[in-house]
């Protein structure tokens, strides 16, 4: 119980270190740049606060539960050697992690009253909804076929620029055809998808991979699925917009 | 009160949100591993922890996160705070907005320093290269990236250019310095892009964009709104990149001088040398005669 508490505390302290720097960031702005004093900051103290627990019981939780079994899955798919189980595997990973992801919520809601004040969708609480879990889903599903496609690359040993550079291609064709209103969610999408879940056990199914495949370095090999989960969201995001309007 | 009720309505959407993986797992372990699951006491705390864990901060990001983003945006574009005592200007110039670039380049530095996924990463990358990578110079490199994305970022805004120019000409930048860069670095360099944003400036980030695009006359936040993002995750591909390169070009000219030196002093020693067998010979011929 002592340890669990420590690991918890760790885990606060954690969270307080990611908020610090903006807390100090925008006091400076507020008080010696602005100088004013803060608009409703009985409220905003209250929402940090939530913000800082709330990522604190998340991590803590990410790491008694779903860390420490999402790794030992990745590493028995890695070397149980079939190829189609371990690609499905892959795929669910991509996706599960992605679904779940805290800031894709937040930023997919937002868009979603975006768009619906902007007119693109109607402004009804139903029609943001069904808009904003599109936009997750669409993103789960290119960030699963993104681990798909890094998987196999590194299974078979592709050389990592050649991918990408054939993804940026793809991106601009596809900003030449798509809605000009979805571009900006688009390419955000590509960075929003990838923090607190999804990187670690992505980051766990890939050097598990490069580990156990002979004449692959987990090092060179290993790191790269990131990359591709940053760049399908992109691409397939752009259809979503197309596929709406 | 309103807090509680507010919490309980977000924990039951986050229910929802948590369900895929919830069942992924399951699927797996019990179809295809066909193995119970181990300690699934301490598993299944873990997930009633992450669920009321992303409550709390869903409903922290809209009390605090989202509000500060726009907030900030607001205030640092307001005319009164630009142009005290002046009329208000219709003509927007991009140069009245310095305080809102310098805001954005110190909310994306900072925020990336104190990352723990890119400290992470940073120091993979040092033991990979032996040592010829530096942890902390990394790190500082990808947040000065970060830094002149979110900036640039803002600028773009601010003008009101399509985002596609930019974000075109950065993968452009990233093309060409894939091929001069040393091929270690390359996958790295990439995933440095995802990595760099968290969970706590994603949301802060997107706010002041949208902040940004529905205060500054003209704009619409549909289409100048987001973007930020995708400048800060482009801009440390190139920053690392091109740390990489520096490092490459800093060693290549150390060996090179190392040479040098190595030649002179070859030179210089053959010199002595010369001159010791000229004073050896005149000696020599002073003995002879």
């Amino acid at each position: 119980m002592n340890q669990q508490f420590l690991v918890f505390l760790k885990a606060l302290l954690g969270s307080c270190k990611d908020l610090l720097p903006i807390i100090l960031v925008i006091a400076f702005f507020q008080f010696a740049v602005l100088q004013q004093p803060m608009p409703n900051i009985g409220d905003i103290l209250v929402g940090l606060a939530l913000v800082v627990l709330g990522l604190t019981f998340f991590i803590y939780g990410l790491e008694m539960g779903l860390f420490p079994i999402g790794e030992s899955m990745a590493q028995a798919f890695a070397k149980k050697g079939s190829i189609s189980w371990l690609l499905t595997f892959a795929f669910c990973l991509g996706f599960g992690t992605t679904v779940a992801e805290p800031s894709l919520i937040a930023v997919a809601k937002e868009a979603a009253s975006v768009a619906a004040s902007g007119g693109m969708i109607s402004d009804t609480l139903e029609s943001q909804l069904s808009y904003a879990n599109g936009l997750r889903f669409t993103v789960a599903f290119a960030v699963g076929l993104a681990i798909v496609i890094g998987v196999l690359r590194i299974i078979r040993g592709w050389p990592i620029q050649y991918l990408i550079l054939g993804g940026y291609v793809f991106v601009v064709l596809m900003t030449m055809i798509a809605p000009s209103w979805i571009i900006g969610i688009a390419y955000d999408s590509g960075g929003v998808t990838t923090s607190t879940i999804t990187v670690p056990l992505v980051t766990a199914l890939g050097v598990g991979l490069a580990s156990a495949i002979k004449g692959r370095n987990p090092m060179i090999d290993g790191f790269g699925l990131i990359a591709f989960a940053s760049l399908t969201p992109m691409i397939f995001v752009m259809i979503y917009g197309m596929v709406l309007s | 009160m309103d807090l509680f009720v507010e919490f309980l309505a977000t924990l039951k959407n986050t229910v929802v949100d948590v369900l895929p993986i919830l069942s992924i797992i399951l699927g797996f372990q019990l179809l295809v591993i066909r193995k119970p699951i181990p300690h699934i006491k301490q598993v299944g705390f873990g997930f009633i922890y992450v669920l009321i864990g992303l409550a709390l901060f869903l409903l922290g990001l809209e009390k605090a996160l989202f509000p500060l983003g726009k907030m900030m945006a607001e205030q640092l574009t307001a005319p009164e705070f630009i142009h005290p005592g002046e009329q208000i200007l219709t003509v927007i110039r991009w140069s009245d907005y310095t305080w809102v670039y310098i805001f954005a380049a110190a909310i994306g530095f900072s925020t990336t320093i104190a990352e723990p996924s890119l400290i992470a990463v940073a120091i993979k990358a040092e033991e990979v290269s032996g040592g010829a990578i530096n942890a902390n110079s990394l790190r500082i490199s990808v947040a000065i990236g970060v830094a002149i994305g979110i900036a640039l970022g803002s600028f773009r805004i601010v003008a009101g250019h399509p985002i596609h120019y930019y974000i075109i000409s950065g993968y452009i930048i990233v093309v060409i310095q894939t091929f001069f860069c040393p091929k270690l670095i390359v996958p790295l360099a990439y995933d440095s892009g995802g990595v760099t944003t968290s969970t706590v400036t994603v949301p802060l980030v997107a706010a002041l964009g949208l902040g940004l695009a529905s205060t500054i006359p003209g704009r619409s936040p549909l289409i100048d709104g987001f973007g930020l993002i995708a400048f800060a995750s482009l801009c440390p591909i190139i920053a690392v990149m091109a740390y990489a390169q520096i490092t490459q070009a800093k060693a290549h000219h150390i060996e090179r001088s190392a040479v040098k030196r190595k030649r002179r002093k070859v030179n210089k020693l053959n010199l002595i040398q010369k001159k010791q067998e000229q004073i050896n010979s005149s000696q020599q011929n002073k003995q002879d005669r």
